[in-house]
């Protein structure tokens, strides 16, 4: 274990106080001690507004921490976007001025590629998201699984060493779901980057990872890790499996007791 | 996007029926003294056109038009964004702009003829009060309502500040900017034409005042469909940009 992690949170917190008024300080998450280890698939769940998204922001640097430090490959992120990670976000973030390859060819703006790199990159993105033949389509006539694989694809140009997913599925159809998670677990092996999902369906994270953290309700406070065990090659039939059973059986153990404080209902019984 | 264009073009056919009939129709109403036939108009303003007096005014009101839009939109889209990419501005001097808005802007004249004079640049700055405000407020709230996720996609992108404008949120908000623009636009003709029509010598507002003065009906029948033509063409032609626009997003 002498290699860095990937990504590393020591005894990370995250306050937010409304107007300015130190009185009326929201606790949102921590303390929280997390590694992610290069290349492996990490999955958070939670109650709803347990801080899942504040979690993800901070390790993309979008916001910074109150206390302590957030590293990727060793650097500390202190709100400044790390080379080497991307983003794909659940609200639909296609951009409907451009079309579907100079959205994927947006993601390469600020890369200093040769134009024939780039064109390369451009077209693997393409190939390996399924959409060859939508390149000179706009998002506007795509269906919403079909744009967020457009954001997939302008992420991948870049060839992210870390890629974070927030809900990127929430707004899909289950089936639609099932497929992308399929996908994403393709395009994991494929790239060997190390993923950070968060979702708040059990079923999606007991699928796709091969670590689960579960969240507390507020502050968010990992409570539990769960170790899958899956076999790096694997897919969405996984979930006829005895131990998918027993997975998701656990996380919700956890899970249940959160949930309802996050909706108000500690202690009744149902 | 062909059915949008097609509805358009079918809509503007029946406005141009329509009001052709009911002219027609008024002039068999009221007769000579008040109205002249649409033919009869189509045949003056045909002739008028190709006389030298024409093309010189009409250079007259194109140049102080051109001014006054270029004015309205560049002094519109500065605020816009200004106010748009801040709240505390917005929150600030947004209820002036729509203060200032409900003024009647003719009672503004006066003051504004005894700052610029008689001649361009009263007209200029009378066509530009009128179309600034429009722009300014349809700008903020296009800026305002750019989506959070495009903001933070540049934002992971590493986008610098004049890029995040000039590729996200300018192509973002553009449709609805483009709706302020064209509101935009037929107030500033209209300030422009009335700034003529009070205190000019030349333009087409300064020939349509003296056309009235002179009770001279041909004329001002052909100069109020030349300029119902032109300000029409425009509309339609901006507002089939403008769903094409929408269209996409």
């Amino acid at each position: 274990m002498t290699q860095i992690a990937q990504v590393s949170l020591r005894q990370v917190d995250k306050m937010f106080s409304r107007g300015g008024n130190p009185a009326d300080t929201v606790h949102a998450l921590g303390p929280i001690d997390l590694e992610l280890r290069h290349g492996e698939f990490f999955a958070v769940v939670g109650p709803s507004g347990c801080g899942k998204s504040t979690l993800l922001e901070l390790v993309a640097g979008l916001s910074t921490a109150t206390r302590g430090e957030v590293a990727f490959e060793g650097k500390p992120i202190e709100g400044r976007i790390p080379d080497g990670v991307g983003v794909v976000f659940q609200e639909d973030a296609s951009f409907p001025w451009l079309s579907v390859r100079d959205n994927i060819a947006f993601g390469l703006r600020r890369m200093k590629l040769p134009p024939e790199e780039k064109a390369k990159r451009i077209e693997k993105a393409l190939a390996m998201m399924g959409l060859v033949p939508f390149a000179e389509s706009y998002p506007s006539q795509l269906s919403g699984g079909m744009r967020q694989r457009v954001c997939i694809a302008r992420t991948l140009v870049t060839e992210p060493r870390l890629i974070l997913l927030d809900e990127p599925f929430g707004a899909l159809d289950q089936q639609t779901r099932l497929l992308m998670g399929d996908e994403v677990l393709n395009l994991w092996r494929k790239t060997g980057a190390t993923v950070f999902l968060i979702t708040h369906a059990l079923d999606e994270a007991a699928m796709l990872a091969d670590r689960i953290g579960v969240m507390s309700a507020r502050p968010g406070r990992l409570i539990d890790i769960v170790e899958t065990g899956w076999p790096r090659d694997r897919d969405s039939r996984i979930v006829q499996e005895e131990s998918f059973g027993a997975i998701t059986a656990r996380l919700w153990r956890s899970l249940r007791e959160e949930s309802m404080k996050s909706i108000g209902k500690a202690g009744t019984t149902i | 996007m062909n059915r949008q264009s097609g509805s358009i073009l079918r809509n503007t056919l029946t406005l141009i029926v329509v009001v052709l009939v009911a002219w027609q129709a008024l002039y068999w109403i009221v007769g000579d003294i008040a109205l002249r036939s649409p033919l009869q108009t189509f045949a003056f303003a045909g002739k008028f056109m190709s006389t030298p007096q024409f093309a010189q005014h009409l250079a007259e009101t194109s140049k102080a038009f051109g001014l006054a839009l270029l004015l309205a939109v560049a002094i519109g889209l500065t605020i816009g964004f200004t106010l748009g990419a801040s709240r505390f501005l917005s929150d600030v001097f947004e209820p002036m702009l729509i203060a200032l808005y409900s003024i009647p802007k003719i009672t503004l004249y006066p003051i504004l003829l005894l700052a610029f004079g008689l001649g361009m640049s009263s007209k200029v700055a009378f066509g530009t009060i009128h179309g600034v405000i429009p722009i300014a407020l349809f700008t903020i709230t296009a800026v305002r309502n750019v989506k959070r996720v495009y903001l933070k996609t540049g934002q992971v992108m590493g986008l610098s500040p004049l890029d995040m404008i000039a590729r996200i949120i300018f192509p973002a908000a553009l449709p609805e900017i483009f709706a302020g623009l064209r509101i935009g636009f037929s107030l500033t003709l209209i300030g422009t034409l009335l700034g003529e029509m009070f205190a000019s010598q030349r333009g087409l507002g300064f020939l349509l005042m003296s056309a009235i003065g002179l009770h001279n009906v041909d004329l001002i029948m052909a100069l109020t469909l030349l300029l119902t033509v032109f300000a029409g063409t425009a509309s339609v032609v901006l507002l089939a940009l403008n769903q094409r626009l929408y269209a996409r997003s």
